[in-house]
């Protein structure tokens, strides 16, 4: 009879303590992952005047919450690429010698449309649509 | 006068607490004089050198400031306002990297020396896992100034991270405190740094010290194997803990030379809208994993590259802490397989840090 007894407390116990565990655990994990931030969906971003780049030229500006490069290539066209490496996260710069986009971390390169041509990066750059409107150039997220 | 202070003091907490065992041990603690004996010294220096950390960590807290745009702010404060400030800050980081070096030093003699063998494995564990800690405190006290270098080299640290399958996304998520490294990051390692690193640090020490006194220093064959009157001990106290004492004011003279004639720099602040610099570069020793990293190739079979270096150093890591345990790691043959894992071992870690440092 004592056995039973003694057994049957122990299992509440067991349980007992499983439970607690759980208890405080979840909520200690769930509280380490941050909320996500609601942010409104940037879909498009403008950039200033045409006058504002000089050929050859590049600047990094914010879409979203992620950077993004504007390079004015030498004969006066607009690429946006994505400017966060895809190897380690690092932010990508425009060489004007090699008029490639470079990335100094651990010398990744790509093209002007953001592919990947060498050195450590595995995917290509995300390329954003450039429409002038009215001498203001506007950005759009592909897709 | 100062002697009859002292027994009066003691005459008071010994009639309350007895202090017998404690005088038995240390009357009786006693450590052993060979060739090899240098080596005893190692641990605590970085014992020495955890204390300057925690002490100047302290320092630089009251006017230490988290956050995007009060970290860089406030150490240019500290060494260019506040007096002496320049002198804490440099102390504090030098001292840290003399106290990993000092770890891995202390690990390597220990690895060489066979301590770690029964009955030492849980010192050796313990031991390990300090190291661990110990260059935990590196990388997160690294992102605390907020300057660029930093803030480049936290990001390529913690996108690793990522590579991880199934959980590392969530990992990093929870290393960085959002999707980037932003203040949230810094707010984070502040935490890690100053709170949850010190206090799981301190319990293993702790730990680690109990065992090395319980058991005394490890003897090498060599010493064992000698006839009982040849044996050379001197006592713990106070010849041994005086020449520790010599050896800690030694470093510590190094470490205040570092320290002034190489005061620690402060870089431009991290612009999170900037190109990276050249030169990003983990602490040196972290050196020897990111190039390893960086030289395998982007796919192995079907895996990718970086995928199977973290999970190969995290294998590695485990092996290593597990030493102990290994079969071979007895071995009693003449060219024991532990001196040449520790040769290679050690070369690797040379080897990929100078490349690291050549490219
Ligand atoms: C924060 C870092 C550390 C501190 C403060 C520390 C401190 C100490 C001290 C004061 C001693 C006694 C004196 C000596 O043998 O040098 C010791 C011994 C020992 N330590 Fe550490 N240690 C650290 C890291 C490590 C590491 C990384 C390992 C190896 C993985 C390790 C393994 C051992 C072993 C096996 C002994 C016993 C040696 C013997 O009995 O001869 N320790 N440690
Ligand atoms: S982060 Fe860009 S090449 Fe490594």
């Amino acid at each position: 009879m004592s056995q039973t007894r003694r057994k049957f407390i122990n299992t509440l116990l067991g349980i007992g303590s499983l439970g607690s565990l759980g208890a405080i655990f979840y909520p200690v994990l769930s509280y380490l992952v941050p909320p996500k931030i609601a942010e409104a969906k940037v879909k498009s971003l403008k950039i200033g005047t045409v006058e504002n780049f000089s050929p050859d030229s590049s600047k990094i500006v914010k879409f979203g919450r992620k950077p993004a490069i504007i390079v004015r290539t030498e004969d006066g066209e607009f690429r946006a690429l994505e400017a966060t490496c895809t190897n380690l996260d690092c932010i990508v710069q425009y060489k004007k010698d090699t008029k490639q986009i470079f990335c100094a971390c651990h010398n990744g390169i790509y093209d002007l449309h953001g592919r990947n041509i060498s050195g450590p990066p595995p995917r290509p750059l995300g390329e954003f649509q450039v429409n002038i409107i009215n001498d203001e150039i506007v950005i759009t997220q592909p897709g | 006068m100062i002697k009859k202070v002292y027994n009066k003091i003691e005459e008071w907490l010994d009639s309350r607490y007895d202090l017998s065992p404690v005088k038995e041990f240390i009357a009786h603690k006693k450590v052993p004089v060979h060739r090899h004996s240098l080596w005893y010294y190692l641990g605590g220096i970085t014992l020495f050198l955890f204390i300057i950390q925690v002490l100047s960590g302290i320092l630089l807290l009251l006017y230490y400031k988290p956050g995007e745009d009060s970290a860089y702010e406030s150490i240019r404060f500290i060494i260019t306002e506040v007096k002496f400030g320049w002198l804490v800050r440099s102390i504090h980081s030098w001292s840290a990297n003399l106290m990993v070096l000092f770890a891995f030093v202390h690990m390597f003699s220990v690895f060489f020396s066979r301590a770690f063998k029964n009955p030492r494995e849980l010192t050796w564990i313990s031991g390990f896992i300090l190291l661990v800690l110990a260059m935990g405190f590196g990388f997160s006290g690294y992102l605390l100034p907020w300057d660029e270098l930093a803030f480049f080299a936290t990001k390529v640290g913690t996108d690793i991270v990522g590579v991880v399958p199934v959980v590392g996304e969530t990992l990093k998520v929870i290393l960085r405190g959002g999707e980037d490294v932003t203040g949230a990051t810094l707010s984070r390692f502040f935490g890690i740094h100053v709170a949850i690193l010190p206090a799981i640090t301190t319990v293993l020490l702790v730990l680690h010290l109990l065992f090395v006194q319980r058991q005394g220093m490890h003897e090498p064959k060599e010493f064992t194997e000698l006839p009982e009157d040849k044996k050379k001990y001197i006592p713990f106290f106070p010849d041994f803990a005086l020449k520790d004492l010599l050896f800690w004011l030694i470093v510590f003279n190094i470490l205040l030379f570092l320290a002034v004639y190489f005061p620690w720099e402060l870089g431009p602040k991290a612009d999170p809208l900037s190109s990276a610099p050249s030169g990003i570069k983990p602490e040196w020793y972290f050196m020897f994993m990111f190039q390893t990293l960086k030289l395998l190739p982007a796919h192995i079979l079907f895996l990718e590259g970086e995928l199977v270096g973290v999970l190969g150093f995290g294998l590695v890591g485990l092996l290593w802490m597990l030493y102990p345990f290994l079969p071979f790691s007895r071995s009693e043959k003449k060219l024991q397989i532990t001196t040449i894992i520790g040769v290679l071992a050690i070369l690797f870690i040379v080897v990929m840090t100078i490349i690291g440092y050549l490219e």
